[in-house]
This record gives C-alpha cells, sequence and structure tokens, in this order.
C-alpha cells in the first residue's frame, strides 16, 4: 500500500514537471490494449507479390525509405520493431517513412499477423509479402542477402544500402542520419 | 566534434559489416568433417560414412516455420538419396539459451514426433555452421566426397516453393543430387531462399 502511495505521489510529481502528460497516457493505453476495441476486419492488409512490391523499393521523391522484413514468428524481429516504430515516428519531419514488410504465412495474416498489429498499435505501414520464388526476389532486393530475416533496406533517391542484420535503435538512426541531408 | 562523430559511424559500421559478411563456403571448397553429438547421445562425423558418395548437410531446427515447412521433404530426402549414396545430415545450429525449443530434448521430441530416420545434430558451441557460412535455417550444403575431401557443390534452398510442397517447380536439391549421381554438372549451383537467422 505505502509503495502505492510512493507511486501515486511520484506520477502526480512528473505530471506536474512535464506539462505534457502524452508519455504516461501512451503507457497506460499500452498497459490495457487488451480492451482495445480494434476487430482484425478492421486492418486492410494489403498483399504484394515481388511485382507489387517493386515500387516501394525505389523513389524519385525527397524521401527516405526505411524497408524492414520481419514476422511474428521471428523473435529477433520483433525484438527490433519498437525502434522501426520509434525512428518512424521521430523522424517522420525529416522525410523518412517505415515500411514494415511481413514474411507471415497467408494462413497466419488472420490469426497471427494482424492481431500482432492491434494488440502492438504498430503506427508505421505494414503490408504482406506473400511471393514463393524467393530465389529470384531475395537477389532482387539485394545481392547481398542470404535470406535469413530480419533485414533492412534504407533508399532514397541516391544511395541504398542493405542490411541483413538485427538493429538497436542507436544503430538504426546512425544509418538513416546518412540518408538525411 | 563532427569529425568524431562521423569517424566513429564509420568505424562502427566497418565493424559491424565485418561480423555481417560471413566467410563460409563457396561452391568448389572443401567442407569441414565435425563430430558432433546426434539425439541418439551418439558422435556423429562424416568419416563414419565409409560407402556414402557425398552428404546434404542441412542446418535446421524445430522452432523455424520455414524450417517446420520442410521437415517432410528433409525426411523424403533422406528416404529417396541416403540407399543411393548421399544421406541427410542434419545440423541444428542454434544458441538454445536463446532458443529452448531447439535444445536436445526438444530435437528427440520433435524427430520422434516425425519419425526421422537421419540424423539430426547439434553444432553443440555453435562452431560448425560459420565455417560453413550457414546463416539461417533451412540452409542445405551438398557435399560430393573425392580425394580431397568432401566438395561443396550446391548451396541453398530445398526446393522453390516453402509454402506448399504440392505446388514445386523446381527441386533444386534432388536436381543437384540427380546430377552428381549421373556423373552431370549441376545447373543451379546457388539459389536463395527466406529462413530464420541463425540465433547466437
Amino acid at each position: 500500500m505505502r509503495y502505492y502511495i510512493l507511486i501515486g505521489i511520484l506520477m502526480f510529481a512528473s505530471c506536474k514537471d512535464v506539462p505534457q502528460t502524452t508519455e504516461v497516457a501512451t503507457n497506460k493505453v499500452e498497459s490495457v490494449s487488451n480492451d482495445a476495441q480494434v476487430d482484425i476486419a478492421d486492418i486492410d492488409l494489403e498483399i504484394y507479390d515481388f511485382n507489387g512490391l517493386k515500387s516501394m523499393l525505389s523513389t524519385t521523391s525527397e524521401k527516405t525509405y526505411v524497408v524492414n522484413f520481419w514476422a511474428t514468428w521471428c523473435a529477433p524481429c520483433v525484438k527490433e520493431l519498437p525502434y522501426f516504430e520509434k525512428l518512424n515516428a521521430n523522424y517522420a519531419n525529416k522525410d523518412v517513412e517505415v515500411i514494415l514488410v511481413s514474411l507471415d504465412f497467408p494462413n497466419k495474416y488472420d490469426s497471427n499477423l494482424k492481431p500482432f498489429i492491434i494488440k502492438n498499435e504498430l503506427k508505421s505501414k505494414v503490408v504482406a509479402l506473400n511471393d514463393t520464388n524467393s530465389n529470384t526476389w531475395i537477389p532482387a532486393i539485394s545481392e547481398d542477402w542470404s535470406g535469413a530475416i530480419p533485414a533492412t533496406l534504407i533508399y532514397n533517391k541516391d544511395k541504398r544500402q542493405f542490411y541483413e542484420q538485427s538493429f538497436t535503435y542507436d544503430e538504426l538512426e546512425t544509418e538513416v542520419k546518412q540518408f538525411i541531408k | 566534434m563532427y569529425k568524431i562523430k562521423t569517424f566513429v559511424a564509420v568505424f562502427a559500421f566497418m565493424v559491424a559489416s565485418a561480423f555481417t559478411t560471413s566467410p563460409g563456403y563457396k561452391v568448389g571448397d572443401v567442407a569441414t568433417d565435425f563430430n558432433l553429438k546426434n539425439i541418439d547421445g551418439k558422435m556423429v562425423s562424416l568419416s563414419n560414412y565409409k560407402d556414402a558418395k557425398g552428404f546434404i548437410v542441412i542446418f535446421t531446427c524445430n522452432t523455424c516455420p520455414y524450417a517446420v515447412a520442410y521437415e517432410d521433404r528433409i525426411e523424403a530426402l533422406n528416404k529417396k538419396y541416403a540407399s543411393k549414396g548421399y544421406p541427410v545430415i542434419a545440423i541444428m545450429p542454434n544458441n538454445t539459451d536463446v532458443k529452448p525449443g531447439d535444445n536436445m530434448e526438444a530435437m528427440q521430441a520433435r524427430a520422434k514426433a516425425k519419425g526421422f530416420t537421419f540424423p539430426y545434430l547439434m553444432d553443440e558451441g555453435q562452431k560448425i555452421y560459420p565455417q560453413y557460412g550457414a546463416t539461417k535455417t533451412p540452409h542445405v550444403y551438398l557435399l560430393q566426397k573425392s580425394s580431397k575431401g568432401n566438395v561443396v557443390k550446391y548451396i541453398g534452398a530445398i526446393d522453390d516453393n516453402y509454402q506448399d510442397a504440392a505446388a514445386v517447380k523446381t527441386k533444386y536439391v534432388e536436381n543437384a543430387v540427380d546430377a552428381l549421381l549421373a556423373g552431370k554438372e549441376i545447373k543451379e549451383t546457388e539459389t536463395r531462399a527466406i529462413g530464420c537467422s541463425i540465433k547466437v
């Protein structure tokens, strides 16, 4: 009981000190996300084969794109996903967009992928790639890609770099900074 | 200050690339033998197989959906080719502290449930997969015995459809083994497929 009071005082104190209480509010929402009323039917998942995905892999605009290949069953992918979300939020005003390309199997879209998007309240654009001809599209995305995920492509109209690795937020930010002016 | 930052960034990138670009084997290289523990507790080496003409070495595991999707096809490869001199040797490369679902007990249970007839070995200490250059599960290395050792003849995927065995158009590994058995050249010596990164 004593702890609750202490936490209460601390929260009150921090709210008082910091005018924006958004962070506290977000944490609260996350902790009760099970109550969220979003249904999987509300998730309009875009599904592409490689030809369809191609338009998201190059640009003529000033924008920098961070394309992350992941799946809900891939533990290191799920671990780094919050960093991509954070990057997407922090760098939106610097013309950076994150696209999360899910490689979940089609029969898992409704049972795993959509519930994951809802539960984790993903704000970045999520699309699904469903193309079994991986021997063609993996080297087309990068000659350096052996096919392991997580994998990430960062590009703008002048430059592109492929990473077959996991990221921390700092590492990701360091890479992205090299792309923005 | 900026100079230092740039230097640190460049250095970090160089270190990162040095670690991500694992050398590994190319087609034509001689692959190392190993002495790894099988699910029956016995140690297995390629040199144990006196009559083999070669090996279908597959880095695979219990916990990767792609590996699971290929379990029956790996078993079918062994059924088809062990008697022709090319047995399947499966090696589980993951760190089992990170993936307890791939530990020895789990491997034994999975092999029993699926009726694996091939050895399913633990890459204890994760010493073997980096030498091969495997990055993911499943990842196939087809080896052919020769006077200089076990030569890598094919690296890559089992076939061209991880989702549906019935929809496979090209059976890469079967084509490669058939070519070796017939004394012909392998048409596709390297292919790529999505897989789960090996957990370190």
